[in-house]
């Protein structure tokens, strides 16, 4: 094992940071995305309602199916890659955000606005602190799902560890196949454990 | 000369899918520095009533005024930080110390650190607070009489020229209410301002209140002095209710 890393550590260090870049990408995507839809949601409870359905619908396709469906549309390799997961990563986000900002008990909103809170300083003051926890519960599960989910990509020429892996599995060799698994397996865990650390601190 | 706090002018509200109106045409005036209650029981209109004087609800027609100014053409953010608010549930703030609540609406006017600290310090004082024990606790840590104290700082922090309070006690035991019924008494003596209370409590409703509003289906059955009141009750409905406080007072009195 120790030897095949030796020899292949270029190989595999490319596949992580090719990873850590796809997952990186899809995650600033998404967000963006989550954040214009949850502002969205705010004003209408029924588009927020819509919002979570949508996505849950789309949530249950197969990704290798989802990723077969896009390349007529956008081709191989990396943007249908992010394209996928962004959307993908949508419902873990917005259902937790938006559940999580509706969930604030009304008694303290009705405070806060009757106190003569603008509904910014609602929203930053006193929802957001509030639902601080489903929002960061919503990010550490898409970007772990989204680290998962982004080694499938490796079918559609994304690059990534899913590389490794699926090289291993071509080829019967066990050494790619569990090295494939525990990196992308340690990098989600990595990754979870130092938003753990940030939203502590915030 | 004493001026006219509060003046509703034919004032009407209907709630969408409801066949009826929330307030039913009302006119009153309420003079400033009067402690006024507002007493009916649930769906009467009495919270639809004060929540449009602080502009929570918009009226369908009327015309509100505070001190000579129609509230319709001032934005309503502006209206709401001239105007304490207390209610029921509190509301406080969980993520916040007690301080930290207190100052909300300080904070929000961007006043000096050092004032702030030191209103808090006279608030707190004011409510029967220990400033040193409790300023750096959080809601979580209090009793529910001790976070309605809170509350009622935190609407007071800016010396708001009115108060409105809704059910501010409902939520605590007996004793507890008393005390807090005597302590906004003596609040209200020291300092001047106007105060509405709402309450589905009668006896709480003749004890805080110079005039006692009653009313029922959103319409305002008597406006008057307790004493007043219960002297000539307005019609039936207002009879029958303090009947009923005199029968349960028989109750007790089969006791002695």
């Amino acid at each position: 094992m120790i030897e095949f890393w030796q020899c292949n550590y270029q190989k595999i260090l490319k596949s992580l940071i090719e990873h850590v870049e796809i997952v990186m990408i899809t995650l600033i995507f998404a967000l963006l995305l989550a954040v214009l839809l949850t502002i969205i949601a705010m004003y209408s409870r029924r588009a927020g309602e819509m919002f979570i359905q949508i996505f849950s619908l789309i949530y249950t396709i197969p990704s290798l199916a989802m990723f077969a469906l896009l390349i007529p549309l956008t081709g191989l390799g990396r943007i249908t890659a992010i394209l996928v997961l962004t959307i993908y990563s949508q419902y873990l986000l917005l259902r937790n955000f938006i559940t999580g900002l509706y969930e604030v008990e009304p008694a303290v909103v009705e405070a806060a606005v009757g106190l003569g809170m603008n509904p910014l300083q609602v929203l930053g003051r006193v929802r957001l602190p509030l639902a601080k926890r489903s929002l960061f519960t919503g990010i550490k599960l898409a970007v772990v799902s989204t680290i998962s989910i982004a080694t499938i990509a490796a079918l559609i020429n994304a690059g990534g560890l899913g590389d490794i892996l699926f090289d291993g599995l071509r080829t019967l060799n066990v050494y790619k196949i569990v090295s494939g698994s525990i990196l992308s397996a340690g990098l989600a865990f990595a990754v979870n454990g130092v938003l753990g650390v940030v939203e502590k601190r915030i | 000369m004493v001026q006219t706090a509060i003046e509703f002018q034919e004032i009407c509200k209907k709630f969408v899918n409801t066949g009826y109106y929330a307030a039913d045409h009302l006119s009153f005036q309420i003079m400033e520095g009067e402690f006024i209650t507002i007493l009916g029981s649930s769906g009467c209109g009495k919270t639809t009533l004060l929540k449009m004087i602080n502009r929570l609800y918009e009226p369908d027609e009327g015309k509100i005024v505070l001190f000579g100014e129609d509230i319709s053409t001032v934005d309503a953010v502006k209206v709401r930080r001239r105007i304490g608010y207390v209610i029921q549930q509190v509301g406080l703030f969980p993520h916040m110390t007690i301080a930290e609540n207190i100052a909300t609406v300080p904070k929000l006017l961007k006043w000096e650190k050092d004032k702030i600290k030191q209103r808090v310090t006279e608030l707190m004082t004011l409510v029967g607070l220990e400033p040193e024990e409790f300023k750096g606790r959080y809601p979580g840590q209090l009793s529910g009489g001790q976070q309605q104290r809170v509350g009622l700082a935190r609407a007071l922090a800016i010396e708001p020229k009115i108060m409105l309070m809704d059910e501010p006690f409902g939520a605590v035991d007996a004793i507890t209410r008393t005390l807090l019924q005597d302590q906004l008494l003596d609040l209200h003596k020291g300092l001047k301002r106007t105060f509405l209370l709402v309450t589905h409590d009668i006896h709480e409703a003749f004890k805080l209140g110079d005039r006692v509003m009653i009313m029922n289906e959103g319409q305002i059955i008597q406006f008057d002095r307790p004493e007043q009141i219960i002297r000539e009750p307005g019609d039936e409905f207002v009879a029958t209710l303090i009947q009923s406080v005199k029968a349960q007072e028989r109750f007790w009195e089969g006791y002695r």
